[in-house]
């Protein structure tokens, strides 16, 4: 993936905030319109060749694809719950494939297209909704953290590790290290996310908060959680905020380009905040028609973040029927064979839920586990 | 043998320099740490000597100051944080009890948080409200912390450095009232020969009934064990050292000895250590036990104004009272 230009980094916030208050169409950072258009943005900007613009394409088609196929395993039984992020594609890949791979995550529990792009197995995230175990991948080999269920709390902690490449001295150079933090607009009113702004900013962290608005926090609207405009939070911390198209895959690689390596340079962290919209329910067991209008799900459609590259695409002649039918196809045998693994995923042995509580071992819990052990040999064929 | 008579204060303090000399990943964090050495002087002269980098002011946050230093356990550190107050720990609960605790269970062992959370503890200093806490059953009853209470300067000394040096994370409680009280401390033994961190220890020998406690309620039970052996009784003494896990060998041990078990600890009694320590023995030894086995505590009362504390506190007579009523069964 080419390397977007590095923009002047106030002048964006300073762009954007020209307007306050809530506006039909907010005033973001934008590269591609709804209908496929390139328009441009004087401090963004991206420079990707064709076989990589066919590259983001097939990322979303392939997000999406296994996402659903998440959510029709759920709704046979096959998950316990589901987090989908039908909608937020363009968010979760663009600001993926802006990271570098020494670059760190610290996910929600809903950013399966970010772990995609960190090229962790995509059936991971499913044991911990089977309730198999808790996530399963190496959070530091792969440079992406485990899931986190408390709202707000891997704020403080993608905080905390920045400071640690800070001491490291890894960052001011070109191949410095970045952060990324993931959350919802719900998490803004967590006092952990606060106290993550103000600890980045007075450590001048390299940290770029990456803030997915899709309007709602399970029923609660954005207008629950602030009177003004999310990324204009970042000023009163005293660094900037910007926002941008979240439904945008190409700005939203370019604006997080442009924060990560304002990051790893030492220029300190950035707010930003995607705008964007969760199509489907909150989680598989939400039902999101008690609080919202399908005339507002109607007016984010036409906004899909696929439909947009794919109209790009054709646009431009940069793709042909064979290559939409193509990516189609093996989406979708990617998705099979996601299913055939979730079904096949073996249940855990009973006594590992002893293991893995303590580094050194513990007298209560061996004590607790050859007790397990003693009774569940009692029965026949036990383990 | 070098060995030095130091406060527990000091003994600290002179703990953390040694683990910082040992390991540059030991990195100090909290509220007035550096400049100031901390409320209680605890970091004194440590920023001087290893730079801000490693003993770190930070903002007046508690979440903040866990929240972080699980990143920079991730990251390859050690912290170490100081929470001010044991009543202001509350506000970093949810990263302790949620992630703390759970990161290594939730990694399959991928992930170790080797950090410590130090919590001056307890009352007796005639502090405001939320100085004075006992909040250790709160970290005992959540699976994947260690909890250590130190009641010594020799222990506290080498507890501390032990806390750091292991790959679990470790609730550090220091009783703030012992914190001016002396004891030898061999400043130049090897971290390996100390006595292992999570076993308790006996501190005194006797045969008639067994006395159980930890932090700052050790001294005041072997005052009592003194006083008793006066009056011609023999109490002998355990230090608990680790509340979670409990090394209640040495206890069931001691009960079949002496038939009797008293457990004090300043902590309300309502579902806390001596709940567990009578349930334990009552399971282990049950036909030992010439008495049920007593607590003494601090009352199920919120810590009350320092005029008060006194009697809120378990105290020698009330020790012995309890020995009394355990001979009166
Ligand atoms: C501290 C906490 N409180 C409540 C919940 C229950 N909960 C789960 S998701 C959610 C809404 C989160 O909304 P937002 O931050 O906007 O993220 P989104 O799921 O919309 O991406 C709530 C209330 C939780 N997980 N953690």
């Amino acid at each position: 993936m080419s390397k977007g230009d590095t923009a002047p980094r106030r002048s964006a916030s300073k762009a954007a905030s020209k307007r306050v208050g809530s506006t039909p169409e907010p005033e973001y950072v934008q590269l591609l319109t709804p209908d496929g258009e390139r328009v441009e943005h004087p401090d963004y900007s991206v420079d990707f060749s064709d076989e990589e613009l066919r590259g983001l394409y097939r990322d979303l088609v392939t997000v999406r694809a296994l996402d659903a196929e998440a959510t029709a395993l759920q709704r046979q039984g096959e998950l316990g719950i589901w987090a989908s992020l039908l909608g937020q594609e363009a968010a979760q890949v663009g600001s993926g494939r802006a990271l570098r791979t020494q670059d760190m995550a610290f996910p929600t529990y809903r950013e399966h297209g970010v772990l995609y792009c960190r090229g962790i197995d995509p059936i991971m995230p499913l044991s911990l909704f089977r309730g198999v175990d808790q996530g399963g991948w190496d959070p530091i080999a792969h440079k992406f953290n485990m899931y986190t269920i408390v709202i707000g709390a891997q704020t403080l902690h993608a905080t905390g590790y920045a400071m640690g490449i800070k001491l490291d001295g890894k960052v001011g150079t070109d191949d410095g290290e970045a952060v990324i933090a993931y959350f919802g607009d719900g998490a803004t009113s967590q006092g952990d996310v606060n106290e993550a702004f103000i600890w980045a900013s007075v450590y001048n962290s390299p940290l770029v908060f990456f803030c997915q608005n899709n309007q709602y926090a399970i029923s609660e609207p954005v207008e629950r959680q602030m009177r003004i405009p999310l990324y204009q939070r970042a000023s009163g911390f005293g660094f900037p905020g910007v926002r941008v198209d979240g439904n945008d895959v190409l700005a939203c690689y370019a604006v997080t380009r442009a924060a990560l390596d304002a990051a790893r340079l030492g220029q300190g962290p950035t707010l930003i905040e995607a705008y964007t919209y969760r199509m489907g329910a909150h989680t598989t067991s939400d039902d999101p028609t008690r609080y919202r209008d399908t005339a507002e799900l109607e007016s984010w459609k036409a906004k899909d973040p696929i439909s947009r590259v794919k109209a790009l695409l054709e646009r431009e002649g940069l793709a042909d029927e064979a290559f939409f039918a193509e990516v189609a196809v093996d989406a979708r045998a990617q998705a099979n064979h996601l299913r055939e693994r979730v079904l096949s995923m073996p249940d855990p042995q009973p006594a590992s839920m002893f293991d893995h509580v303590y580094a050194e071992s513990s007298p209560l819990v061996e004590a607790q586990r050859a007790q397990f052990q003693a009774y569940a040999a009692s029965f026949e064929g036990g383990h | 043998m070098g060995t030095e008579t130091l406060t527990l204060g000091k003994a600290i303090n002179t703990g953390l320099r040694r683990a910082m000399e040992r390991d540059d990943k030991v990195i100090l964090m909290g509220e007035d740490i550096g400049k100031l050495g901390g409320v209680f002087r605890i970091t004194d002269g440590l920023q001087k000597d290893f730079g801000d980098d490693r003993v770190i002011d930070t903002p007046l946050a508690e979440a903040g100051i866990v929240g972080t230093a699980i990143g920079l356990a991730l990251r390859g550190y050690r912290p170490v944080c100081e929470i001010q107050f044991d009543g202001f720990v509350y506000p970093a609960y949810d990263q302790i009890v949620c992630q703390v605790a759970k990161m290594r269970y939730r990694s399959l062992g991928k992930v170790s948080l080797p950090m410590v959370i130090r919590i001056p503890f307890g009352g007796g200093i005639g502090a405001v409200e939320h100085h004075s806490e006992s909040p250790e059953a709160y970290f005992a009853h959540t699976a994947g912390l260690k909890v250590v209470a130190c009641s010594n300067p020799e222990d506290a000394h080498f507890m501390i450095q032990q806390a750091i040096a292991g790959d679990d994370p470790v609730i550090f409680f220091e009783p703030k009232r012992r914190y001016w009280e002396k004891g030898q401390v061999d400043v130049t033994a090897e971290l390996e020969s100390a006595y292992p961190l999570h076993k308790s220890r006996l501190v005194r020998s006797g045969s008639d009934a067994t006395l159980v406690a930890y932090g700052p309620m050790v001294r005041t039970a072997m005052d009592a064990a003194s006083a008793a052996a006066e009056e011609g009784r023999e109490l002998e003494v355990i230090d608990l050292r680790s509340i979670s896990p409990l090394d209640m060998e040495p206890i069931f041990e001691s009960v079949r000895k002496t038939g009797r078990l008293v457990v004090v600890h300043e902590a309300p009694s309502n579902v806390g250590m001596g709940a567990e320590i009578a349930a334990r023995v009552s399971e282990e030894c049950f036909y030992s036990l010439e008495a049920p086995v007593l607590r003494v505590t601090g009352y199920d009362t919120p810590y009350p104004a320092s005029r008060l504390e006194e009697e809120f506190l378990p105290d020698l007579d009330r020790v012995l009272d309890a020995v009394d009523r355990s001979f009166g069964w």
